[in-house]
């Protein structure tokens, strides 16, 4: 079975002066995190949409979500955790609970503040994580990236044709996955910076699934208005 | 749901643009599967229609003949998962006599709005057939044009008197190649001629009764009906060749799309009081009778395959492009875009 995890954890620190997590902003009539529910709502594979955000946030998303999908017993609303693995950890013991793990059930996790994101994106990610079992969602990078050990001085600069710029989707194997995690000691979880690295940390291969540049995630004023701009919308509600 | 659509801003230009899809809406949700390219979006593409048509209805998504798969379908209707022909033509009335591709309401795909080169294309559940889950998707793509040979042939069916030992065919392209192997499959019993100009497109006509080359044809050579499906500088020459040779009484469907206006011999039309009808695009009863068709007649599906010429798998608009200059180049067939948007 394939599930949805959509992580609603930001707190719209980002966002400029718009007081609301980043991810209930409205697009085009719309909070941005019904566009990217919906993205995966039309899709019959996925058994349940699970978003998890902050405890505080919980009834709210549940509200917004009722009143702008139809009527449904598969979009689910849960308190996410203090770092995005546990989020994601969360969701996979609610699937566990409700559902049970399988050795094939996978998960898409994705972003709230990624609207854009397209049907092929997620149809190549589930089908790539059932074959390989982990995967990320890339686009080549496009900026020289620099690396600096001191924060003042570059120490090195890796050739840029071997580069790619993380999206998500990420899917994965969600049993394979919870199993690596806990293996984890507490130091290898702190350098976490996302779910990939705990598969390449353990010597598992993970694919890389062809973004999109569009799939742009919405994490400052400016990227709200590229949004905007992609939409042809003139203002912000 | 924000959508991503694919529109020709300007000949030679795609451009990404997104608009919303309303999953209130009573509507099927397709994800597009295999897109053909039609001589009409081509027009558009190279900029060879008028600068004032280009002006107005550009930026618009291309392509009315496809396939997809049924994503979401709030009432039921049909399964996610479905394969679907999806209907270009959209009627917003009904009429009891005008059929709805010839109300002058009813809107087409990639001519009045956006076609079928985005990620999901929302249609009302009667602009669906529903496919044999086994069917060559290749062929299927193009089910449009081919239902336009079948409306012809039905509307022939009902206009045209009811001898019809030999039927005529002018051309040796696609929608002769159709309308041919479509009128051996309706009237079995019927003679079916082909008239074109290359030998070894004509040859491929090998369903036909006979072929001619339109400069040899036998000055003894009758026929009952003819359908006409040259078109363009073609048309006047065929259109004439035709009365020619019809018997009185006869019946001359017209297909081939012309830019300019046809000088034809109304003398000899008026003195053998011959019938000539146009037929124009398809409705929704053409496409379910095509797909019957396709099921009843495997065979068809087996000679419409040699119509595929090149499948190009689309993952951006580069390759969208490519598409298109590679169908610039074929002297016959189909170009698929194996969509993977």
């Amino acid at each position: 079975m394939v599930y949805a995890v959509i992580a609603a954890g930001g707190i719209g620190s980002r966002m400029g002066n718009l007081e609301k997590p980043k991810q209930y902003i409205t697009l085009k009539d719309k909070p941005i995190i019904v566009h990217t529910v919906e993205k995966f709502f039309v899709k019959s594979c996925f058994q349940k949409i699970i978003i998890l955000c902050p405890d505080q946030w919980v009834s709210y998303t549940k509200n917004i979500l009722a009143k702008f999908l139809p009527e449904n017993d598969k979009v689910i609303v849960i308190k996410g955790g203090s770092t995005r693995n546990e989020t994601i950890m969360n969701a996979i013991k609610y699937i566990e609970e409700t559902d049970g793990l399988d050795d094939d059930t996978i998960i898409v996790t994705h972003d709230a503040v990624r609207p854009f994101v397209s049907a092929r994106i997620i149809d190549e990610n589930i089908e790539a994580a059932l074959e390989y079992g982990a995967t990320d969602t890339v686009v080549p990078a496009t900026d020289t990236i620099v690396e600096s050990q001191n924060g003042a001085t570059i120490s090195s600069i890796p050739d840029r044709s071997k580069l790619y710029q993380g999206q998500t989707p990420q899917a994965f194997k969600a049993k394979l996955l919870k199993e690596l995690y806990y293996s984890l000691t507490e130091d290898e979880k702190a350098i976490l910076t996302d779910a990939c690295k705990i598969f390449s940390m353990k010597g598992y291969d993970v694919h890389m699934i062809q973004g999109e540049v569009h799939n742009i995630k919405l994490t400052y004023p400016y990227d709200l208005r590229v949004a905007m701009a992609l939409l042809e919308d003139k203002e912000i509600k | 749901m924000l959508n991503t659509v694919y529109r020709l801003t300007q000949p030679r230009k795609f451009e990404i643009a997104f608009n919303e899809i309303d999953i209130f809406k009573p509507e099927v949700i397709v994800r597009p599967l295999y897109l053909s390219i039609c001589n009409a979006d081509q027009r558009y593409y190279q900029g060879t229609r008028d600068a004032k048509v280009l002006a107005k209805k550009l930026p618009m998504a291309l392509i009315h003949e496809g396939i997809g798969e049924v994503v979401y379908c709030p009432d039921g209707s049909f399964n996610p998962g479905d394969k679907v022909v999806m209907i270009p033509n959209t009627p917003v009335e009904e009429d009891e006599i005008i059929a709805e591709n010839y109300l002058r309401s009813s809107k087409f795909r990639a001519s009045g709005f956006d076609g079928f080169m985005q990620e999901y294309v929302q249609l009302p559940a009667d602009r669906l057939v529903l496919l044999p889950d086994d069917i060559d998707p290749e062929v299927a793509a193009f089910t449009e044009i081919v239902s336009v040979s079948v409306h012809a042939i039905s509307r022939f069916d009902r206009f045209a008197h009811k001898r019809r030992n030999v039927i005529g065919v002018w051309g040796d392209g696609n929608l002769s190649y159709m309308t041919s192997l479509f009128l051996k499959k309706f009237f079995p019993e019927t003679k079916v001629y082909v008239f074109g100009i290359v030998p070894k497109k004509l040859a491929d006509f090998t369903f036909a009764d006979k072929t001619f080359l339109t400069t040899e044809i036998p000055d003894d050579l009758q026929l009952d009906h003819a359908f006409e499906c040259v078109g363009g500088n073609g048309s006047q020459v065929a259109i004439n060749q035709i009365i020619d040779y019809i018997n009185p009484e006869g019946t001359i469907s017209i297909l081939g799309v012309s830019e300019y206006p046809v000088p034809i011999n109304t003398r000899m039309m008026l003195e053998k009081g011959l019938r000539m009808f146009g037929s124009s695009r398809s409705g929704r009863v053409d496409f379910v009778k095509t797909v019957e068709m396709y099921k009843q007649y495997p065979d068809i599906v087996e000679y419409l395959s040699h119509m595929v010429g090149i499948v190009k798998p689309v993952r951006n608009i580069k390759d969208m492009m490519e598409a298109f200059d590679l169908d610039t180049k074929k002297a016959f067939g189909k170009t698929i875009m194996k969509w993977e948007k």
